[in-house]
């Protein structure tokens, strides 16, 4: 396991009660990279994803971002994380705006309208800003959830299932998105259902079940039914509900 | 309508333009006690912000004040011969319950919309968002006992905004919001928050409310300085332990969020 990436897991163990949920998960994902994690229902990606970000705290192992391992460093470390959640992390009776600058406080962001005005304006939220986050579409609340996410412009970028409701036209604009904002020095690490956009969106993609990492590959060259083929052949045949 | 206006031709997804780089982001770094502060104030004024659009906590204390105002005023009016020997636990009685019902929403409204790991994904100190929430719980509870007061004033018959009464009041609900925004962020995430908090958090109360008892009828008794220095100092020295006690176990709550 490469001690290179911007995510390192190491031996990752977390128990829910007498479940093992994750079970030595060992994972790096390096600078300019997007990696798929894919797996069954309640493999565990949810709970990889909260335990990489801080807001749960292993049974065991350690995450490294950046070489900093997250158990040791400060609250500060937290400024190096964006996460995309299954619920959006807004206030749905604040506007996007109101939404935006609020968390620019808490990331000490300087000169937060200019910062806020340029994340509402690269998700075309702009237009919509004084309205309330309850009055926007799925997509458009998804949209501004990664606005959120990527506010103080994090070097780590967590994704967990940002494509789960969208319809095909915001699935497009948010795989623009990732596009935009996993060619650059961020390593994002995200989880889907969908096998089609996990090849399509990441560069490697890797597969979590019983706990652990069984299977991971580069995207280049692999096709939904090669990765359909490695999946059963795994074991895996409950993954994809279609 | 045409068959042909009903057909829906599929739009092509606009390219989105990323142009970030233009606005380099700045943070500052080197924290203090200014940073500390300006993120309590962010959560204060946040909870401030959407109390005001979506009406949910000062609303709902205050209706229950007044109502139980009303309904202690109906009930003792018959019996009591003098309205001050029932008004100060009526008073003191009323805040409590009224601002249990705020502090369950302080963070059961954080957890009920999901917004509570986008506050504990924020790189400050979290006892920033303890002292944000306090300061947003001590301004509803403080509106709500002002109309509770005015309320009374009507009700009962007796002016209650008499200057160590209010301070009495001020001492008080801040040692109640003090306590009762750590419990309210210890019970946030439990299904049955709305009677685990006051039943966590009102016989802790019992020190507040004697002192808050003994204050408020010394005052209508027209008593010096000097009788109610010693309840001042119970309240004081309350709201001084328990804030730091709070201030120092804030953080460990959210162990696994």
């Amino acid at each position: 396991m490469s001690e290179n990436g911007l995510i390192v897991a190491r031996n990752i163990v977390k128990r829910y009660g007498r479940k093992r949920v994750l079970n030595g998960v060992e994972m790096c994902v390096p600078q300019g990279q997007v990696m798929a994690l894919l797996g069954p229902n309640g493999a565990g990606k949810s709970t990889l994803l909260r335990i990489i970000s801080g807001l749960t705290k292993p049974d065991r192992g350690e995450v490294l971002l950046g070489g900093v391992s997250t158990r040791k460093a400060g609250h500060e470390i937290r400024r190096y994380i964006g996460l995309v959640a299954h619920a959006p992390l807004l206030y749905d009776n604040l506007s996007a705006w109101d939404n935006l600058h609020f968390f620019a406080r808490l990331y000490d962001i300087q000169q937060p309208a200019a910062r806020v005005e340029a994340v509402l304006r690269a998700v075309d939220l702009w237009a919509r800003r004084y309205d309330p986050v309850r009055t926007f579409s799925r997509g458009m609340t998804q949209r501004l959830a990664i606005g959120r996410a990527i506010l103080h412009d994090p070097p780590v970028l967590l994704l967990d299932e940002p494509d789960t409701g969208l319809d095909p036209a915001s699935a497009e604009t948010l795989a623009q998105l990732i596009r935009v904002l996993g060619s650059g020095r961020r390593a994002i690490l995200l989880t889907t259902h969908n096998l089609e956009r996990a090849l399509a969106w990441a560069d490697s993609i890797s597969l979590l079940a019983d706990g652990k990492i069984i299977w991971s590959a580069s995207t280049e060259g692999l096709t939904t039914e090669r990765l359909q083929q490695a999946m059963i052949g795994l074991g895996i045949n409950r993954f994809h509900p279609s | 309508m045409s068959k042909k206006a009903l057909s829906v031709e599929p739009q092509p997804t606009p390219p989105v333009h990323i142009d970030l780089a233009a606005h380099p982001i700045t943070m500052r770094l080197d924290g203090g006690l200014l940073a500390y502060l300006s993120k309590v104030a962010a959560v204060f004024a946040k909870d401030v912000r959407a109390e005001l659009r979506g009406r949910e906590i000062f609303t709902t204390m205050t209706a229950f004040g007044v109502l139980a105002v009303l309904i202690f005023g109906m009930a003792f009016d018959l019996r009591v011969p003098r309205s001050e020997m029932i008004a100060p636990g009526v008073l003191w009685g009323v805040v409590l319950f009224a601002g249990v019902l705020g502090l369950n929403r302080s963070f059961g409204a954080e957890v009920d919309r999901g917004t509570l790991p986008s506050l504990l994904l924020a790189p400050v100190d979290r006892s920033a968002i303890y002292f944000g929430k306090l300061f947003a719980n001590l301004f509803f509870t403080l509106a709500t006992a002002v109309v509770i007061l005015v309320v009374m004033f009507f009700i009962f018959d007796l002016n209650l905004f008499q200057p160590y009464n209010l301070l009495a009041v001020l001492l008080g609900v801040t040692g109640y919001v003090g306590v009762g925004t750590l419990f309210a962020a210890l019970t946030a995430n439990n299904r049955a928050r709305e009677s685990m908090l006051p039943i966590l958090l009102l016989p802790v109360m019992v020190p507040v409310f004697v002192a808050g008892v003994a204050l408020t009828a010394g005052v209508l008794d027209g008593k010096a300085w000097e009788e109610l220095n010693q309840w001042f100092g119970i309240l004081a020295a309350f709201d001084a332990i328990f804030i730091v006690v709070a201030f120092l176990l804030f953080d460990l709550i959210w162990e696994d969020a």
